[in-house]
């Protein structure tokens, strides 16, 4: 027997479980250190320099300076701790969700606006497969 | 013994709200009059006056941080504020404008001694920020004034780390809170508010995810059938509501807390979007 992980069949979705939470603990923790004014400036003003002091992997270093969220998330990020780095780059939600969705920037808002992604089509991995 | 008497406290009514920090920027900016968010604000004006007329003399108020007060460190599943006052969180962007949030610290006492006898591990905390899983619902329930309307006694949910508590367990935590409630020797005037969802997912490429159908049948079963709802497994919420759709289990424990007779149902609003999320709202009156 082992734990019942249902949620791993839902698409495009990655839920931040004991399992991703350990490992992205210093990735998260590193997000978490934006939310002082003082790390904000230190970050922006050498980013590399501010993630050495990280005991991050390499890969969540490159996934950070590349603002790849979606390889954060699949290196243990979580998204309320990654919406730190959005925040200091002055972006908004809807700008840090709408960038892991492949949609611009207009296209993602104008789907909200339409009443956002459906349900349907949307439910198991299947269905994205044989898309 | 416990009992909605004139000497002890009780739970007046119950609302619900979704709590998203778009609606707390767009305000803070001065944005409510764009037509985008008009359609937003409307839903709450009547709700604000609900307010001035029926102001309760504290709100027990149930959100989720954000990873703001709580980092990795530290994540406790039920947090209660025990603090004299509470302050507007930095979340990154710098605090929201909005009044410090007073507390209660002697009803917050009572009720996690009171819980926690019922079998309920709360974990009390006596030093928090608060963000804008708190904040967004006060100022869409009660505007911009230069001070909230009366004690606020925050109780954190996590549902940021799975697995969150269970729709069952959060319904029968809102039984245990109602009964501490009315064991409190003063006629205190109580609200409990439940905030998050509806449907939304804000990570990953299924992210902008709405289920209209599903919040509308949420909203409905609250109503009319919580313990039934209560009993939803977790894939549900994610598969059919989204990955943060999950924060809907906290309105199960402000329904809980609610009298086992039918509430009134004073108001029903339901609109997409507001950002990435939908925002649904009810206020719940017990009957005297």
């Amino acid at each position: 027997m082992s734990l019942n992980k249902p949620y791993l069949d839902v698409p495009g979705t990655t839920i931040f479980d004991a399992e991703q939470s350990r490992r992205g603990y210093h990735l998260n923790q590193f997000c978490m250190s934006l939310m002082k004014a003082e790390n904000r400036t230190r970050f922006k003003a050498d980013e590399r320099a501010y993630l050495e002091e990280w005991p991050m992997t390499e890969e969540q270093k490159q996934a950070v300076l590349a603002r790849d969220l979606n390889r954060c998330i699949a290196l243990g990020g979580n998204i309320y701790f990654l919406a730190k780095i959005g925040a200091t780059d002055g972006k908004s939600f809807q700008q840090m969700a709408g960038s892991m969705t492949g949609l611009s920037e207009e296209q993602y808002r104008d789907m909200m606006i339409r009443g956002g992604r459906p349900i349907e089509g949307n439910r198991f991995i299947q269905e994205w497969e044989q898309r | 013994m416990a009992g909605a008497d004139r000497n002890h406290a009780r739970i007046t009514a119950s609302v619900y709200t979704s709590h998203v920090p778009a609606i707390g920027a767009a305000l803070d900016a001065g944005k409510a009059n764009e037509p985008y968010w008009r359609k937003v604000f409307g839903g709450y004006e009547f709700s604000k006056q609900w307010m001035k007329e029926n102001r309760p003399d504290v709100i027990f108020l149930v959100y989720n941080d954000h990873a703001t007060a709580f980092s990795l460190e530290l994540i406790p599943t039920f947090a209660i504020g025990c603090a004299a006052e509470f302050m507007p969180a930095d979340e990154g962007y710098g605090p929201r404008p909005v009044p410090k949030v007073i507390g209660h610290p002697e009803l917050a006492a009572h009720i996690a001694q009171s819980v926690i006898q019922d079998d309920f591990d709360l974990t009390i905390v006596n030093k928090m920020d608060v963000d804008h899983g708190l904040t967004v619902p006060l100022s869409l329930m009660c505007g911009q004034p230069q001070a909230w309307p009366c004690p606020v006694i925050p109780f954190a949910v996590n549902v940021v780390q799975y697995p969150v508590p269970s729709g069952r367990r959060c319904y029968h935590l809102g039984r245990a809170i109602r009964k501490a409630v009315e064991l409190y020797d003063e006629p205190l005037k109580v609200q409990i508010w439940g905030t998050g969802g509806m449907s939304h997912q804000l990570q990953g490429p299924r992210a902008g995810l709405i289920n209209r159908e599903f919040d509308n049948a949420f909203l409905d079963r609250l109503i009319k059938d919580p313990q039934g709802l209560s009993a939803m497994p977790h894939i549900d919420y994610v598969r059919e509501a989204g990955s943060e759709g999950i924060e809907l289990v906290m309105w199960l424990i402000a329904r809980g807390a609610m009298s086992d007779a039918p509430p009134k149902v004073v108001h029903r609003f339901y609109h997409v979007p507001a950002s990435n999320t939908a925002v649904g709202h009810l206020i719940l009156e017990n009957q005297e």
